[in-house]
């Protein structure tokens, strides 16, 4: 039961309150000192970067090591998070859970190889064969498969969005295709390799890249300049 | 030119963003502000009326820019971009789902789904909710393609630094039938988007989803400091052009 706030009535209705105002005032508190944190870290990150001076210099160093050992840090809780995701599909006995136990089971197996082999040099051999023999194959199917979407993709594309941008998009897919590539029997298109070479890539390609890269590039100023003036606040909950 | 040189013009740069930051954020318009239309937002806010009439659940995926790299920029943007989903859609059954390639990220959208949770009807918060599904470009493919097989998603946002791996991402999402809208900071990536998403954001425009999403003053504000900053580039780009075919640059 509630009152027309939201605060609890009853019998603790007036200490719930209380509670609550102080928990209010600590979370503000707390908050306050973050973004001022957040801040103070950015700006001074930032003048190391514009001014040259051995403190700034130093004080940006030490700042981005501190950045990267949280970072570290934060793969761990990152791992621990998907071993908690995949054990609570497991107990519910979700969809595809059989993966999610070959996952824990392979985790679990490379993380005691990968210490172990810190001790035991021969376990290392096995340690790194896992990495060569599974983790990369799979990773380079997955790039083959990438061929196939894309292809797949640019098909689809002239059947969803029928307009001059998509007809263009993949008549120049195709331009730099053929003119980068020599076919069987005919070797290299007459003409079309000096276009792609001469026209295309380094003027039309890179003019527009240009372009599309000043623009992210204001949007990371914008963005950066939020996060400095604490506007947009990634971190520290409100 | 030397780095002394190179640091006052980036100084300056900083120091007219900001001061056009903060005049623009204070300045009281006479009229509500009037931006560029973006289908892709407009079809963003009917997909997530969708999800919520339909108790299904939105995915972002924030892709795997590091947050001690410039990078990190279009992934601060997804995640803005998922606090005001997750507001949007907290009158639904189930709160969005976040998964992201980097550690930094996956902690700070679970923050972010915390931060969303207080004020939503969903109940208690699941840290489950925001994933890190894997630490290399494909790796974090195969586990985020998991995610948007399994858990009932019918909108995807993909947002954020990604690489050639969008593909799978986004072809596993069409499979499902869903919504994707999808934007990064990467040219490669955006050239794939545009082939694959139904919704490709092209450039900046991944940093406008605030503004669009009426996340607050600033955004609005940021957007216009964007576009004088642009007319200044091209003023500079086309008078340096002009003096170099005078033959006096």
């Amino acid at each position: 039961m509630v009152d027309h706030r939201g605060y609890p009535v009853g019998r603790d209705s007036k200490v719930g309150r209380y509670s609550v105002n102080l928990k209010s005032l600590i979370s503000t508190i707390s908050r306050g000192w973050l973004i001022a944190i957040a801040m103070a870290s950015g700006l001074l990150v930032l003048a190391g970067y514009f001014f040259i001076s051995p403190t700034l210099t130093g004080l940006r160093s030490f700042l981005l090591n501190l950045a990267v050992i949280l970072t570290g840090f934060a793969v761990f809780i990152g791992i621990a998070n998907l071993i908690n995701a995949h054990s609570k599909k497991i107990r519910r006995k979700e969809k595809g859970s059989v993966y999610s136990i070959i996952l824990i089971i392979f985790l679990v197996v490379t993380f005691v190889l990968g210490f172990v082999a810190r001790f035991f040099p021969a376990v290392g051999g096995i340690f790194s064969g896992a990495f060569n023999y599974i983790q990369l194959p799979v990773e380079a199917s997955l790039m083959g498969i990438l061929a196939v979407t894309l292809i797949y993709a640019a098909i689809r594309l002239l059947r969803r969005r029928l307009n001059f941008l998509s007809i263009l998009f993949l008549i120049t897919a195709l331009l730099v295709l053929f003119g980068s590539a020599s076919l069987p029997f005919i070797g290299e298109v007459p003409g079309l390799s000096e276009l792609v070479r001469l026209v295309i890539s380094p003027v039309l390609a890179t003019s527009g890249a240009r372009g599309i890269l000043l623009g992210v590039a204001l949007g990371t100023i914008a963005m950066g300049l939020r996060v400095l003036f604490g506007a947009d606040r990634p971190y520290g909950g409100k | 030119m030397t780095n002394t040189v190179l640091g006052l013009i980036g100084f300056g740069i900083f120091l007219i963003s900001a001061v056009l930051l903060v005049v623009f954020s204070v300045w009281r318009r006479k009229s509500p502000p009037v931006f560029r239309d973006i289908p892709a937002f407009a079809r963003m806010r009917q997909a997530v009326g969708r999800v919520v009439e339909d108790g299904t659940r939105l995915h972002i995926s924030l892709g795997r820019g590091s947050l001690v790299t410039p990078q990190s920029a279009s992934g601060l943007a997804g995640l803005i971009l998922l606090r005001r989903l997750a507001e949007l859609t907290s009158a639904g059954d189930q709160p969005p789902i976040a998964t992201s390639g980097d550690a930094g990220i996956a902690i700070l959208s679970q923050d972010t789904l915390q931060a969303a949770s207080q004020v939503s009807a969903q109940g208690a918060y699941d840290p489950t909710l925001g994933r890190l599904t894997g630490l290399t470009p494909f790796s974090y493919a195969a586990g985020a393609t998991t995610t948007i097989r399994d858990e009932n998603i019918s909108a995807n946002v993909f947002m954020g630094n990604f690489g050639v791996e969008a593909a799978l991402l986004i072809e596993a999402a069409e499979r499902q039938n869903t919504f994707t809208l999808a934007g990064s900071d990467n040219i490669t990536a955006q050239a794939i988007m545009y082939a694959t998403s139904q919704e490709p954001l092209i450039g900046e425009e991944l940093f406008a989803a605030g503004a669009y999403t009426d996340a607050g003053r600033l955004h609005v504000a940021s957007l216009t400091m964007q576009d004088i900053l642009r007319w200044s580039i091209i003023g500079v780009i086309l008078l340096g052009a002009i003096l170099k075919l005078a033959g006096i640059l």
